[in-house]
């Protein structure tokens, strides 16, 4: 199902461990080397044909192409202040090829109740150490493909996120990931670990920036763990260069009455997929997942969603949205779990598309595996144009054939974005999205 | 000004859509300032597609004749030009506008026609106020403006929403498709009222209908009858009273008879 990887991925793994030397943890050594060893065994999943999970995404190019990691990297703060959304009020953290900058970041101001820490920094403090050894890769594990195998043979830079109990943190944590290197293409293994402990919430961004002339490639794994009763509100913004690659896996888990919202953007890259795993493993909790996903030129974008019902009582809501123009191309995979004895699951999910050109296309796959009873499920998903007739509708009430359609495809997107319930980003987000909507007009 | 004039004037006009199907064979009809004229005939007569390609509705093929509106061969104008020039449908089945808030959408096309007009665009304060003093009529409830325009509304809410429409465009020619169907009476005396107090001697209203219970509430100048994309027959107010108590086929049934 995979090929071999490119030579350079064991030049740079071996030159990380010359570097790192005897300054990381047993455990974490461990942890790398066993990932790295599965990464070279299985490769990557080139293979589509009866490989369901990537049947719609050819990884081909990517996986052929060399890409060198630069761990140390010092950019001038001019050259991306302009890429990066913050707002003064919140708490912004900037990584430079995956590693954190803390000269730049505003580290030190944060509230009470939430602390961040490099695991290579973890060290020092036992409670902390043992924290991130118990559950880094707990539920992103090394085996599942092989960039997830990739990702944790460099994951020294990751960062762990941790609430406190009952600390409800109201300033968003703004995590701005840049792709830059002074070698092309490069390649930047950004990792973080979140956990909400019982009755604490988080706002939390994650925003991928990139310049748009270089070719590179974003492997990022997340793992975001909710205990009971705790809330997390997730945003995510694709933002990278046209010539970019992003490979994005996020992993989350829900304990007992707990809530988890996600809202992702995406506009960016060559070839994206975001692979997001929701487990409900405690009784009456709620996931909520909404995305907009704007293509163009020959773009691909993959959203691969899976949400796990394991317990009863659990609510899940899936509703992705997507606008695709020219010769792009969009894959969404949602599939909803219901395992048994889970009872009681409430559960939909929708994916809804625009095709604003013949060429565009798009592959929506929903699924549901219900293995319960007394559950309420549904699904669907629609690909389409603007329909005529309610373009007519608007044009007979004097509203212009191009602004009628603006106004449709506006209407379209704000459903996502109205999901946003941080002012500045959603304002940010209108800008980005909807001022870069294409002047779209119908022909008769 | 163009008073005693005629606003509309359809001259021999021939409708098809794809595959040569015929739906208006010949129609004339001319509609002048101040008059309600009312259209009345059996399903599939052609009384839809008449308002429909009045309103410039893509998908219809003009065989022949011509429709002059306001002095001016609109025959082949876009149907926002017609809109923008005083032409108003309200739609059998109204449009739901997915993620367009009601309130957008009624802006948008206030400031479409002034600007066709030369008139500067409402300020949000002052277009608030002119929906405030609209919404009364049809007794809309604001919370409904907030909304995508149509989405989840009733089917009374809907026709109400077109009369709201009516009201704020203020065209110089509005054509009611089957606006009653469908409505309760207490929804009928609603859009009732809107299109009354909407109607002056400065416009026209063209009402397609099935029923006789909205021209209670409206003083209608000619009842005309479709029948196979025709008018077969013209009268006043009491025609509306005759259809209602016998049907259309002895008007048929008459034609016939005189061939």
């Amino acid at each position: 199902m995979t090929t071999s990887v490119p030579e350079q991925y064991i030049k740079d793994y071996k030159n990380l461990n010359s570097q790192i030397n005897q300054s990381e943890p047993n455990w974490l050594n461990d942890l790398r080397k066993k990932a790295f060893q599965n990464l070279s065994k299985n490769g990557f999943p080139t293979k589509r044909k009866g490989n369901e999970k990537w049947k719609y995404t050819n990884i081909s190019k990517l996986a052929k192409t060399s890409f060198s990691f630069e761990k140390e990297n010092i950019l001038q703060k001019s050259n991306y202040k302009n890429l990066i959304i913050s707002d003064d009020s919140w708490i912004n953290l900037t990584f430079i090829n995956g590693a954190l900058q803390t000269d730049i970041s505003k580290i030190k101001n944060f509230e009470k109740g939430i602390t961040v820490t490099k695991f290579s920094d973890a060290f020092g403090n036992p409670k902390i150490n043992q924290l991130i050894k118990d559950n880094l890769s707990k539920f992103s594990q090394i085996d599942e493909d092989g960039f997830t195998s990739l990702n944790t043979a460099f994951i020294n830079d990751g960062i762990l996120i941790n609430v406190d109990e009952n600390a409800k943190i109201l300033n968003p944590i703004n995590l701005s990931f840049i792709s830059h290197s002074t070698v092309t293409p490069n390649v930047s293994y950004p990792r973080i670990l979140i956990i909400a402990n019982k009755n604490s919430s988080l706002n939390i961004i994650e925003n991928y920036i990139g310049d748009s002339s270089i070719q590179s490639f974003t492997n990022s794994v997340s793992e975001i763990m909710l205990e009971d009763s705790s809330k997390i509100s997730h945003y995510r913004l694709l933002n990278e260069g046209q010539n970019t690659f992003h490979i994005e896996s996020s992993r989350v888990n829900l304990k007992s009455n707990s809530t988890f919202e996600s809202t992702s953007f995406s506009k960016s890259s060559k070839i994206s997929r975001y692979d997001l795993k929701v487990n409900i493993e405690g009784e009456n909790s709620y996931c909520n997942l909404n995305g907009l996903y704007l293509t163009s030129g020959t773009q691909h974008i993959d959203n691969y969603i899976n949400i796990d019902h394991i317990k009863p009582k659990g609510t899940s809501r899936l509703n992705y949205k997507g606008i695709l123009t020219e010769k792009s191309r969009a894959v969404f995979g949602g599939t909803v779990w219901v395992r048994e004895g889970a009872m009681k699951t409430d559960s939909i999910q929708s994916d809804k598309n625009l095709l604003l050109s013949d060429e565009a296309e798009v592959d929506s796959k929903p699924a549901l595996f219900i293995y319960a009873d007394d559950v309420q499920c549904a699904h669907g998903a629609t690909a389409g144009n603007i329909d005529a007739e309610t373009i007519f509708y608007m044009r007979s009430r004097g509203i212009d054939l191009e602004t009628a359609s603006k106004l449709l495809i506006n209407g379209f997107a704000n459903e996502i974005i109205d999901c946003v319930n941080i002012p500045g980003l959603k304002k940010e987000l209108e800008k980005l999205f909807l001022e870069s909507l294409p002047k779209y007009k119908l022909e008769f | 000004m163009i008073k005693e004039k005629s606003l509309l004037e359809i001259k021999n006009l021939h409708v098809s859509v794809d595959d040569d199907i015929k739906i208006l064979n010949g129609i004339n009809l001319t509609i002048k300032l101040g008059e309600i004229h009312v259209i009345m005939g059996p399903n599939g007569s052609g009384k839809s597609t008449l308002a429909n390609v009045l309103s410039g509705r893509p998908g219809y093929n003009i065989d022949k004749g011509e429709i002059i509106f306001k002095g001016e061969d609109i025959t082949s104008q876009d149907p926002e030009i017609r809109a923008r020039n005083g032409m108003f449908l309200a739609f059998q089945y109204p449009m739901e506008l997915p993620g367009v808030r009601t309130w957008q959408f009624l802006k948008s096309s206030v400031d479409a026609i002034r600007l066709h007009n030369e008139l500067p665009e409402l300020k949000i304060k002052e277009f608030d106020k002119l929906l405030e003093e609209k919404k009364e009529i049809v007794e809309m409830n604001s919370e409904l403006l907030k909304r995508s325009v149509n989405e989840g509304f009733s089917g009374g809410e809907k026709k109400r929403n077109e009369i709201l429409q009516l009201s704020l465009l203020n065209p110089t020619f509005a054509m009611l498709d089957e606006t009653d169907s469908g409505l309760d009476i207490d929804a009928l005396q609603i859009v009732a009222k809107g299109v009354k107090n909407y109607h002056n001697n400065n416009n026209s209203v063209m009402l397609v209908t099935h029923y006789q219970r909205i021209l209670n509430h409206l003083s209608p100048d000619y009842i005309h009858v479709l029948m196979d994309g025709k008018i077969v027959k013209s009268g006043d107010k009491s025609l509306s009273l005759e259809l209602e108590s016998k049907g259309y086929e002895w008007i048929r049934e008459s034609i016939l008879k005189q061939s």
